[in-house]
């Protein structure tokens, strides 16, 4: 009796398991798909919107020249000086990003006593929480100044700024890409070298370091992707002039801070309008393709 | 008299890993370590070249000597080239072969060329691995088999000139030809070292060791000459150990 009504239970129960199975498997290749999807979308609708552009400006006008007036008369749209903005704001925050992310890396997983290690990755792991306006405003206020002080500036508002307050923003990616690197380099190399009397100092250097490598760089590039897409911060403390810098004290205009500002304004259909999309392929390129390294770095050993 | 444990016991937290350990190593003996898991000659081992410092919460109470010296005392980076460890498994640094051997007289501070090409061959040479990779030193160490690789950490030891040599299971991975290699290496290095070698193979520690010291849950049974352990040892526990009665 009791056997047969249990048995019973049992298919209907597996019909339901059989149909809740059914969606959920559906679902989670429907999310799966959207991603991937969207991304597409994304690229493709940037491109149809660039790409029209080049009807009435050329290619070259666009990527060498040196002039962006979107809107005098005729307009130019040289994305030159904005590339150049970003890349130089770029090459200062990691100049000053990975050399500071390496150390801290360092001194949270070789040389800190493991008792306050957790409090030392809370800290880092924070400041990537601050939103960028946030920092970029605590920036205005306190790193131009000091900058425009300390360097006998006319302006505060320049490239050097911006790299300083964007090498903070990189930090928490950088440190925690290499700490973890670091952490995957075997037990036994550490062992092994201090059993022939290396000192601490000399494991890191000689053994730990060559060792992570790879994470190492890919925390650089992950890093570096970071900085190249970052928009807020920047825009509020490079000083935001579209001329080609020629030092870290010019101001400069990156290509982010270029669409946030002037998307609002650009007519829609426009060739300024179209140029900000142009730009924003040109950016899409330089993330995909640090985004594209790192991950060759990091998986190339595997 | 190499060097002399007194009353040691080391504690991991809450654990006590040893209980009171006092015994003799003698110069250029083999003095063979054994126990079931578990039995402390590992941490012993630890202790003698400071390694478990690298551990978390880790407290010692008791003295050893080097040479009449209070091992604490010794700077830590000098203590480890005069006490050299070969560990269980073959863990080469991931360097050519050369720089695996170079390695530690680099971290000494020897750079000459020549120098170290020396040091190098004679400790290969030391180690029986010579002849197989004089042709291939700057080949990756990686591409040895696993005795080889163990031989190459015996040369990387030498290279150091330590007077004492740990060695932690040494031939665990190996296979039999393997480990009558490294046990012929031991057995001429013990004309110019000291040497210790915890092995959880009792035969090893019977073919190759002078003496035998038996630890079982963190304290050291008896120590004496092999033939009298392995024989007539004064202990129950040890001939129970050694026929395999437990562990």
């Amino acid at each position: 009796m009791l056997r047969i009504f249990k048995t019973r239970e049992t298919i209907t129960k597996i019909q339901q398991r059989q149909i809740s199975e059914f969606i959920i498997e559906k679902l989670i290749f429907l999310s799966g798909l959207a991603s991937v999807l969207f991304v597409i979308l994304i690229f493709v609708f940037l491109l149809k919107e660039g790409v029209s552009l080049f009807k009435t400006v050329s290619l070259k006008d666009f990527l060498i020249g040196k002039f962006w007036y979107p809107i005098s008369d005729p307009p130019r749209f040289g994305v030159l000086p904005l590339l150049m903005g970003s890349l130089w704001v770029t090459l200062g925050a990691v100049l000053i990003a990975v050399p500071l992310g390496l150390g801290c890396a360092i001194f949270i997983g070789q040389i800190v006593p493991r008792s306050l290690r957790d409090y030392f990755k809370a800290g880092v792991e924070l400041l990537a929480a601050i939103p960028s306006v946030v920092l970029g405003f605590v920036g205005l206020v306190t790193l131009v100044p000091l900058v425009r002080h300390l360097f006998h500036l006319r302006s505060g508002l320049t490239v050097l700024s911006g790299s300083l307050m964007l090498a903070f923003m990189a930090m928490p990616t950088i440190v925690s890409i290499i700490e973890d690197a670091f952490n995957a380099v075997p037990k036994s190399y550490r062992e092994g070298s201090f059993a022939l009397g290396a000192t601490q100092w000399q494991t890191i250097y000689r053994v730990l370091i060559p060792a992570a490598a790879p994470g190492i760089l890919a925390g650089v590039m992950l890093g570096m992707g970071r900085v190249i897409g970052e928009t807020m911060a920047v825009m509020m403390i490079t000083g935001n002039a579209a001329i080609l810098p020629k030092s870290f004290f010019d101001p400069a205009r990156t290509m982010t801070a270029t669409i946030a500002a002037e998307m609002g304004e650009a007519v829609r259909g426009s060739s300024h309008y179209f140029a900000l999309f142009a730009i924003g392929i040109v950016l899409f390129l330089i993330t995909f393709l640090v985004n594209l390294v790192a991950d060759f770095v990091l998986h190339r050993k595997k | 008299m190499k060097i002399k444990v007194e009353d040691l016991h080391v504690y991991y937290g809450s654990i006590h890993a040893l209980k009171g350990i006092s015994m003799e190593i003698r110069r250029n003996e083999i003095l063979g370590a054994i126990g079931p898991a578990n039995s402390g000659k590992t941490s012993f081992l630890r202790t003698l070249n400071r390694l478990n410092d690298l551990e978390l919460h880790v407290r010692m109470e008791g003295q050893v000597l080097m040479d009449g010296e209070d091992i604490q005392k010794i700077n830590v980076s000098l203590l480890r080239k005069r006490i050299g460890m070969v560990f269980a498994l073959p863990l080469p640094l991931p360097l050519s072969i050369f720089d695996n051997v170079a390695y530690g007289p680099r971290m000494h501070g020897i750079h000459k060329k020549k120098e170290l090409a020396d040091i190098v061959e004679k400790s290969l040479k030391a180690s029986y691995l010579w002849e197989e990779v004089k042709d291939r030193l700057s080949s990756s160490a990686f591409k040895l088999s696993g005795g080889q690789q163990q031989r190459l950490c015996i040369a990387r030891t030498l290279a150091v000139e330590p007077e004492v040599i740990l060695f932690d299971e040494p031939c665990s991975g190996l296979d039999p030809i393997s480990t009558a290699k490294v046990e012929e290496a031991m057995l001429e290095l013990k004309e110019k070292y000291t040497l210790v070698l915890v092995t959880n193979n009792t035969k090893q520690a019977a073919r190759v060791s002078d003496r035998v010291a038996f630890f079982l849950m963190g304290e050291l049974v008896e120590v004496d000459g092999t033939s009298k352990i392995f024989t007539n040892p004064r202990d129950n526990r040890t001939g129970e150990y050694i026929t395999g009665r437990f562990g």
